[in-house]
């Protein structure tokens, strides 16, 4: 059947890329959403993210500083409620990357610990 | 001839009511790209059909100096009317009174109408364009929500439900068109989402545009909240009236029955699936090369496009498409996909259409994105609605239909009725590369050179395991057909299931994966 009428054929200007399942490769088109998945990081206990976004209301600790499990590290305002949060370790604070009223999202850096 | 003069009153009455918010807010719907209430209702509905009800409805809020306000028909309409014949209840917000806003008798008027097309077993439209709740009518509002939604779940799997979102449709209001069967959105005038924009600065800081948030792309492609995208209203209404054609109008129906005709001849059958399992092709020519008219009514086109669902028929009868696409993340099932699939095979027993699976995936996409976001619970969504469902269940592997996704396909064990396969087929426990490099693994690791021998071994696994023919010997694949022999096949054998009679344990309900 000649090309022009055949409607089977398919756009030869359809981006074309592998995929590999189960070690073979297939040639498809990808999605946006696979393109944008974030790869996977195992979580490191002595960075402290955000865990809701929010706004930084009261810091009680310093650089520097020796912390022991439970500490009361900072207060996070979000959702209309105050979380407070609290060491997960025994460590010494190494550097805090907010301020007080800093805005943050959800994931950002707030301190990192030694 | 003089006209009575109460029914000259009666006119009188009815001119001012159907003027709606007046010609102001009228204007100021037009400037938005909208037609009225009243308009889109006779551009949906077949000519002189409509009959109206509740047109002299008013409010009852006495707070904040409601009782001062007049609000013709309390900003919605209701009536019922036909689609090609096709009888329907329909109610449409009027975002020109009180910006559509639902009160106490707003909601009574819909639900009104929902009751009345339960009762009497007709497909329900609602067409949705209000800012929300009527603050002023406090509880009353919220109570007015909630009876909606109990009657979208109780009619749910009864009458056909179809939500067309022409305007804004935020917070709880949302929840209606959720539990329908179809919702339909238009570009640039759909928008829905439970917070807005300003509460989601205020709070999170986060800055976003309503289009962004909630717009007709971001619930078409995104979230799957939307089942058919149009660019226009006119072309959402189009889109309503041909699935109105493919639907039946209730559960205890069968849809009605077409013309039948002949697929096109340019849909050529033999030349659409290359032999080369790793290779694409759009499996929607494949549909379109086996339907009546080669007319296949797509749904949730932009969304999750690694599956390919959608109605067509089959010597006049509705149909059911289930199809992986290999031309989108190789066909493979995931979690959107096999949340769109699911709902879909769930849809079709609920009002009793026939189901057509064609098979071609390689499996289940890998990944920890995947696993977390819980592909074990949703892709056990897909099990469940073709294992549950009653309906004539007819399965063609095209090609490849490795693992899982062989038996989550409308396999045989799921107690598909028909199983064919083409001569393409490969059904196997893995593809020929996976497997070898299991079962020969010593083989290749202890070879001189051990890609020539990967490459012999996969050969041999390929002749021997990747065919139907292992399948049909055990009688899990009915037949291995010719690919242009497909039409015949599923002709007959829908014809045959036309009194398919099976009965299931008694229970309450089931409970699906949700």
């Amino acid at each position: 059947m000649h090309a022009k009428t055949d409607r089977t054929v398919m756009n030869k200007n359809d981006k074309l890329e592998f995929l590999n399942i189960d070690t073979s490769l297939y040639q498809t088109r990808i999605s946006n959403k696979f393109r944008s998945r974030k790869p996977y990081q195992p979580a490191d206990p002595k960075i402290i993210l955000s865990f809701i976004p929010g706004t930084v209301l009261d810091i009680f600790i310093e650089p520097g500083q020796n912390v022991s499990r439970g500490e009361l590290l900072m207060i996070l305002d979000a959702m209309k409620m105050q979380n407070k949060l609290k060491c997960s370790m025994d460590g010494k604070v190494k550097s805090i990357a907010v301020k007080k009223g800093d805005k943050v999202s959800k994931g950002t850096v707030l301190l990192e610990l030694e | 001839m003089p006209v009575n003069k109460k029914i000259r009153e009666l006119q009188e009455k009815r001119e001012k009511v159907l003027l709606g918010g007046g010609e102001q807010a009228i204007e100021k719907q037009k400037a938005m790209g909208k037609r009225t209430a009243r308009e889109r209702i006779m551009a949906l509905l077949d000519e002189n059909s409509f009959n109206e009800y509740d047109l002299f409805v008013e409010h009852d809020a006495r707070d904040f100096d409601m009782d001062k306000k007049s609000l013709p028909s309390d900003g919605v309409i209701i009536g019922s009317g036909t689609v090609y014949g096709a009888p329907v209840a329909i109610f449409a917000q009027d975002f020109t009174v009180a910006g559509g806003s639902l009160g106490l008798m707003h909601s009574r008027k819909i639900t009104k109408i929902m009751d009345h097309a339960l009762k009497m077993r007709m497909p329900l439209i609602g067409i949705n364009d209000s800012g929300g709740a009527r603050i002023q009518e406090g509880v009353n509002s919220l109570a007015g929500y909630g009876e909606i939604f109990f009657r979208n779940t109780i009619s749910s799997g009864v009458i056909p439900q179809i939500s067309v979102i022409l305007g804004p449709c935020a917070g709880g209001a949302v929840y209606s068109p959720a539990l329908t069967d179809f919702v339909f959105v238009v570009d640039n005038i759909s928008k829905m989402f439970i917070t807005g924009p300003e509460v989601i600065k205020t709070v999170l800081g986060e800055e976003i545009s309503m289009e962004d948030l909630g717009g007709a792309r971001v619930h078409s492609e995104i979230t799957g909240n939307a089942h058919f995208f149009a660019l226009s209203e006119e072309e959402c209404f189009e889109q309503i009236k041909k699935l109105i054609t493919f639907i039946p109008w209730n559960n205890g129906q069968k849809a009605r029955m077409f013309e039948p005709g002949e697929p096109k001849p340019e849909y050529n059958i033999n030349k659409i699936v290359p032999e080369d399992p790793t290779l694409p092709y759009d499996v929607k020519d494949v549909i379109r090369a086996i339907v009546d008219n080669s007319d296949f009514f797509e749904i949730m086109e932009l969304y999750a496009k690694n599956i390919v669902i959608g109605f067509g028929r089959m010597g006049g009868r509705t149909t059911g498409f289930v199809a992986n696409q290999p031309l989108e993340m190789a066909g493979v099932l995931d979690v959107d996909s096999s949340d769109k699939a699911a709902r879909f095979i769930r849809y079709c027993d609920a009002f009793n259409v026939p189901i057509i699976t064609l098979v071609d995936l390689p499996g289940y996409l890998p990944g920890v994105d995947q696993e977390h976001a819980g592909v074990i619970r949703h892709g056990a969504k897909v099990l469940y609605a073709y294992s549950e469902a009653t309906v004539p269940k007819l399965t063609v592997i095209l090609r490849k239909a490795y693992g899982g996704g062989y038996i989550a396909m409308s396999s045989r064990h799921l107690r598909a009725d028909f199983v064919f396969a083409w001569p393409s087929a490969e059904i196997a426990v893995m593809g020929p590369e996976g497997a070898a490099n299991i079962i020969f693994r010593k083989e290749i690791m202890s070879a001189v050179d051990p890609d020539s021998m990967r490459k012999q071994k996969v050969e041999e696994y390929k002749t021997k395991f990747a065919n139907p023919y292992v399948a049909a010997s055990r009688g899990y694949v009915d037949a291995v057909i010719e690919p242009s022999e497909t039409r015949k096949f599923l002709m007959h054998s829908i014809e045959v299931s036309e009194n398919k009679d099976v009965s299931m344990p008694f229970k309450k309900h089931g409970l699906p994966p949700f």
